[in-house]
């Protein structure tokens, strides 16, 4: 590993100056599960490691603020897979946290941290989508919100701007009931990183989110608004039908060693019917008086 | 080259100060600077669980973490585990169930265990399994591993 | 037997450094003025290597050392356990992926991996190369090897660095109802222990230490000895107990380039292999086996007939004895009128192969079962039943001019049958397969022990054997427990220092409990003669009318404990009891192999699974393996070496692959992309089990064991793969992607 700076400021305001001043020569370091392997591997190599663990401001926490679930830059995968708010009314995320890495890598690994490094293969991605989470985002001219479908902008890019951090995720508290999965596919059972990422999300009114990953340069979302998948009454043929056309713009690169690009483009069909399925039933159980 | 920063972290109880380069990660440090080799290096990619140590009361790869990282933290290694020399009850059960073959991976195994057992002191196969899944044996089948969690658990271990 | 003793489960010997961290591994044993070394390879499988610029390397502070070919002896030195072959450094070309060219001494790690970056080497990347079998066979292809290194070798114009015919009968003249020909895929894995390789070398007076987390000390001092020009008594070799080694540690790989840069830089040098480097040092011989298989319509096997060709890589390690002794027993043991093995060694620019768990064995019976599944499937007999009408029974010779069956093997086999329940209706959705597997023990060997019975009756065994894992230590301390009556703990076991314990030849081929555990139980015979002849002394009796044995000396009398009489006999002046023991298996001059087999470890693997049809993935509902033991001398322990066996094996049957792109770069190096099983990846149910009849050459009929669990987990699985699905494939491993194109092959086939 080569050598650099150690930053460790106590404020938002002192970081934000430090990114400003230093622009790309400057990586943020939290859980460091991603950053240490790049550092390691000559990757990168910054000239200052600026350690956001000790900003009071970002220090981890998960509460309510305005119809929102925000969850603090520091909080890691352990404290969402255990918040009860996330466990009652953003499963999918839950279940997407829990199977980042090990016990030892989520009890470091942030979410922010997660979506700033911009895999194509994040878990948290497509439940993040399909919440409609939104990024706040702390730089020198101010603050501002950036929806995640615009945050990540391809593998390992965000919108980040220069100085430019991430203070919180939030997510906005669904405004009618909601039934959502996350699944994905693997080479194993044990510790993996996705071949698939999907995460299906069905809303009383018929209204389907689905996103994916791992099949091209960044999760897509996909809405369905005939509001066959939510139909009781359609077939699996009618559902597999509209099902295939939000995976139109799927494209696994050919070069992976972990799947082929035929085996992903089958597994999302076959993974998309699955998730919706356990969706489909989440979203009833909710429907009960 | 390196800068190196002064720390001081409480490692088994222990107050310990030192200077250390800055990009060496804790894992370096416990073995190259503290002289607890008891932690072990293997894949340093956060998959194996072999330098699984606990750090502020959770389990960590010591691989992905600086040790400038660790400045005023509380940290626990497999050293730590037994108190004057006699076996903590999650150790002894490792050795009666025979879960140590060629022992590399046990370290990590027991800090995991540790870890897992301080937050749920009465898990099912299932939670040992999954609890321990960051731990890679490539000697057993994994099966007197859990074995032992599951006796040290009954017995309470904590 | 006694609580301690033989055939009880006792505590590990060594398990307490185990659980409390204090066991030194190799990287955890601190020299002082130690160097550290990183080594200079190049991002590329071949390569003609121009020039070494390593100037600026050596501006870098804290570097002593920067050394390449040009600074070794000339011709560059090479060694191998087999052939000379394998240069300290690459010289003139880099053969394969990962080939050092370069290797940088330095104070502090840092420095070493700073300068190793800054090591110039200019370089011309060859394009194409032998990466496969097909690559190897064609006469087009470049030669891996210069022919000059085997001048009086027919084959030098070719990759084939051996090859081997065995077989008997005649298979042109036999006739067969149903002929079964299909051709079989074993690919490359490696052993991944979670201790990676270590080495260390230090000048000593007029000789040399090396450390290494070698499974064979003296194999490595004879090759370092030979190689420094020393004599073997100046050379020693520190062999710390090895984070497990499955035979990726059996042989030399940088000990020779440390023992140079030590005596160069005339200080110790200390070498830990990242995990990524120890794949690109050891892995497993890949395979392609085709194999003809006749039967009569009863299912009685007629002949078989093998050509095996394995990819055994750019140098041949001990590759060439994986194929030979892994293809002589290719048609198993079953009772076969006429086998016709044809079997090859290739070189290949490739990591060099090694032994690994099963030598040769699994890639042939990869094979051998699964022709025979469809052979049962084709004539409509039960696949169990067509095994057991043909399973050589106890005492039939069936390699002519071998070892006869040494264990009553069809009892294996039911014992495993029971315990899958084969036969009972199987739940929708479900297969079932069972195989079989055979390998043979060690052909020769040479081990000595000494056991010395201390003056208060505490006792100190000496044994060259390497334990790193499987138990060694303990089996020896059982040993001498039940033999000399010292309580267990009481027994210290020394191993690991060539300058302390005799002569052991090797461990490995499962041979321990056999050979070494025949050395130490002679040497406790050998003490306790003397103690016989004290108490014949002591009590004024004649030593015909003495007999020592289970730790107890027996007068016409009474009885004694061997202690009291040995603490008595030793008197005021103490001192000590010392045994020598010996076990020596000779050579066998005209047999294809050098020797015949010590014994045979035999193994009955059958699994219950399921298949989602949807994702392809295999979710083994019952996994179980017996193994036949002749004893058990520490269940506990055999237990976990089958258990861990077998999930091995599970390993390459349903994940493992190294991954090579178009110019035989690994691609898959490292954790995240090789994938062994987790605790999340186990089988529902594990069930192992043991057969023991005492029916072994070793110590109270014991057997060798560690192998036979890992053996024929492939057949199994896929055949149960088959019954649940319809799907055949031959290819391993079978990961989710490739059964779900079996699957959409099939359905193609049926369009």
């Amino acid at each position: 590993m080569h050598s650099f700076e150690y930053a460790r400021p106590a404020t938002i305001a002192e970081t934000v100056a430090l990114l400003d001043e230093y622009g790309p020569d400057a990586r943020l370091l939290a859980g460091g599960t991603d950053l240490l392997i790049e550092l390691r591997d000559w990757k990168i190599q910054p000239k200052v490691v600026i350690d956001v663990k000790r900003i009071a401001e970002l220090a981890p926490a998960i509460r309510r603020v305005d119809g929102r679930l925000s969850i603090s830059a520091s909080s890691v995968m352990t404290d969402i897979v255990e918040d009860t708010e996330v466990q009652r009314h953003f499963p999918a995320l839950a279940e997407a946290a829990v199977v980042v890495g090990s016990v030892q890598i989520r009890n470091r690994a942030t979410l922010a941290g997660n979506i700033c490094n911009g895999s194509p293969a994040a878990d948290t991605s497509p439940p993040l989508l399909v919440y409609r989470a939104v990024v706040v985002v702390v730089g020198p001219a101010g603050t501002r919100r950036i929806p995640i479908d615009d945050f990540i902008v391809g593998p390992g890019v965000t919108a980040l701007a220069r100085g430019e951090m991430v203070t919180a995720i939030e997510v906005p508290f669904p405004d009618r009931p909601t039934g959502a999965a996350y699944t994905r596919l693997t080479r194993r059972w044990g510790t993996d990183l996705a071949s698939i990422t999907l995460c299906c999300g069905v809303e009383a009114g018929g209204v389907t989110r689905l996103a994916y990953g791992s099949v091209g340069p960044r999760a897509l979302l996909v809405t369905d608004e005939t509001g066959v998948l939510a139909d009781e009454d359609a077939t699996e043929d009618d559902k597999a039908f509209v099902l295939d056309a939000m995976f139109a713009d799927a494209s696994p690169s050919p070069r992976s060693m972990r799947a082929s690009p035929a085996y992903r483009l089958a597994m999302l069909r076959v993974l998309g019917a699955r998730a919706l399925h356990t969706a489909l039933e989440r979203l009833s159980k909710e429907l009960v008086p | 080259m390196s800068d190196r920063l002064h720390i001081e972290l409480t490692v088994n109880g222990a107050v310990r100060a030192l200077d250390v380069a800055v990009h060496h990660t804790l894992l370096d440090a416990l073995r190259d600077d503290m002289d607890l080799t008891g932690t072990k290096e293997c894949c340093v990619v956060g998959e194996c669980g072999a330098c699984t140590i606990i750090v502020d009361g959770r389990s960590v790869n010591s691989c992905l973490m600086l040790a400038v990282e660790a400045d005023g933290a509380e940290v626990t290694t497999v050293e730590g585990l037994a108190v004057d020399r006699r076996l903590s009850p999650l150790q002894e059960a490792f050795l009666e169930t025979g879960a140590a073959q060629c022992g590399f991976c046990i370290s990590g195994q027991l800090m995991a265990a540790h870890f897992l057992l301080e937050r749920n002191p009465h898990p099912t196969l299932d939670e040992v399994h999954d609890g321990l899944s960051g731990n890679l044996c490539r000697c057993a089948g994994y099966g007197q591993i859990a074995a032992a969690v599951l006796q040290a658990a009954e017995r309470g271990a904590t | 037997m006694s609580a301690t003793g033989v055939g009880s489960s006792v505590a590990r010997v060594g398990g307490f450094g185990r659980v409390t961290g204090t066991q030194e591994y190799l990287a955890d044993i601190h020299l002082s003025d130690v160097l550290h070394v990183k080594l200079v390879t190049l991002d590329c499988s071949r390569a003609r290597i121009l020039s070494i610029d390593t100037s600026a390397a050596e501006q870098v502070p804290g570097v002593r050392l920067v050394m390449t070919a040009a600074d070794l002896p000339q011709p560059v030195p090479r060694f191998g356990p087999q052939f000379q072959d394998r240069p300290v450094l690459a010289t003139g070309e880099t053969k394969y992926h990962g080939e050092p060219v370069a290797a940088v001494a330095a104070e502090t790690k840092d420095a070493a991996e700073e300068a190793a970056r800054l090591v110039r080497v200019e370089h011309e990347v060859l394009a194409g190369g032998v990466f496969s079998v097909a690559d190897a066979l064609d006469p087009a292809s470049p030669l891996v090897q210069d022919p000059a290194l085997r001048p009086d070798d027919p084959l030098a114009g070719t990759n084939i660095r051996r090859q081997h015919d065995f077989g008997w009968g005649d298979v042109g003249a036999a006739t067969a109802d149903l002929v079964v020909e299909n051709t079989y895929q074993f690919p490359m894995v490696t052993h991944f222990a979670i201790e990676p390789h270590g080495f260390m070398a230090a000048p000593d007076g007029d000789g040399i230490v090396v450390w290494s987390t070698i499974q064979h000390p003296f194999l490595l001092q004879k090759i370092i000895a030979k190689l420094l020009d020393l004599p073997l008594s100046k050379v020693r070799v520190v062999a710390p107990d090895p984070g497990g080694g499955f035979g990726g540690k059996q042989n030399p790989k940088y000990e020779p380039l440390l023992a140079f840069m030590a005596l160069r830089v005339d200080r110790p040098v200390r070498l830990i292999l990242t995990l990524d480097e120890s794949f690109q040092a050891a892995r497993r011989a890949a395979c392609e086996v085709r194999v003809r298989t006749g039967l009569r319509a009863d299912g009685t096997l007629v002949f078989e007939d093998f050509e095996a060709n394995f990819l055994a890589g750019a140098y041949v390690d001990i590759a060439d004895r994986v194929v030979s002794k892994g293809s002589y027993l290719a048609a198993g043991p079953y009772r076969v009128p006429a086998v016709r093995i044809l079997a090859r060694t290739l070189l290949s620019h490739t990591t060099p192969s090694t032994a690994f768990r099963g030598f040769g064995i699994p890639q042939v019976s990869w094979a051998r079962e699964s022709n025979l599944d469809e052979a049962a499937r084709t004539l409509g007999i039960d696949r169990l039943e067509l095994r057991l009408r043909n399973l050589a029974g106890y005492g039939e010779e069936f390699v002519p001019g071998d070892t006869p069956a040494d264990g009553r093997w069809s009892q294996t086999v039911r014992k495993a049958a029971e315990l899958i329940e084969w036969g009972a209706p199987l739940a929708p959705g479900r297969g079932r397969g069972i195989a079989i597997g055979l390998k043979s023990g060690p052909t020769t060997g040479l081990s000595y022990s000494t056991v010395r019975l201390l003056a208060d009756g505490s006792a100190t065994v000496f044994s060259g054997t390497s334990d790193m894992g499987q138990g060694a230590r303990t089996v020896f301390a059982q040993i001498a427990s039940q033999e000399l009556g010292v309580p267990l703990d009481r027994i210290a076991v020394v191993m690991g220092d060539t300058s302390v314990v005799p002569y052991d030849q090797q461990t490995s081929a499962s041979r321990s409990s056999v050979l070494m555990g025949n050395a130490v139980l002679r040497a406790c015979r050998a003490v306790q003669a003397q103690v016989a002849a004290i108490a014949s002394r002591l009590h004024g009796v004649n030593e015909s009318e003495i007999v020592v044995d289970g730790g107890v000396v027996r007068l016409p009398d009474g009885e004694l404990p061997i202690v009291d009489v040995a603490k008595a006999g030793l008197g005021r002046l103490g001192g000590e009891i010392t045994g020598h023991g010996e076990m020596r298996k000779e050579a066998v001059p005209d047999h294809p192999l050098g020797g015949t087999a010590a014994f045979f470890e035999f193994n009955c693997t059958a699994v219950e699974l399921e298949v989602d049809e949807g994702t392809g993935h295999i979710d083994i509902v019952r996994h179980v393996t017996v193994s036949d033991v002749g004893r058990a001398l520490n269940p506990i322990q055999v237990a976990g070496q089958d258990e861990g066996a077998a999930v091995m094996g599970l390993g390459h049957t349903i994940m493992e692959h190294i991954i090579l792109d178009e110019e035989g770069r690994i691609r898959n190096l490292g954790a995240i992309d090789y994938r062994i099983p987790t605790s999340l990846d186990l089988p529902r149910q594990l069930v192992s089990a043991s057969i023991e009849n005492a029916d072994g050459p070793g110590p109270y009929g014991v057997k060798g064991i560690s192998e036979g669990a890992l053996l024929v987990v492939s057949p199994a699985v896929a055949s149960a793969v088959t019954e649940a699905t319809g799907l055949v494939i031959r290819d391993l491993p079978l990961t989710p992607q490739r059964v779900w194109e079996a699957m959409r092959e099939s359905v193609m086939e049926t369009v």
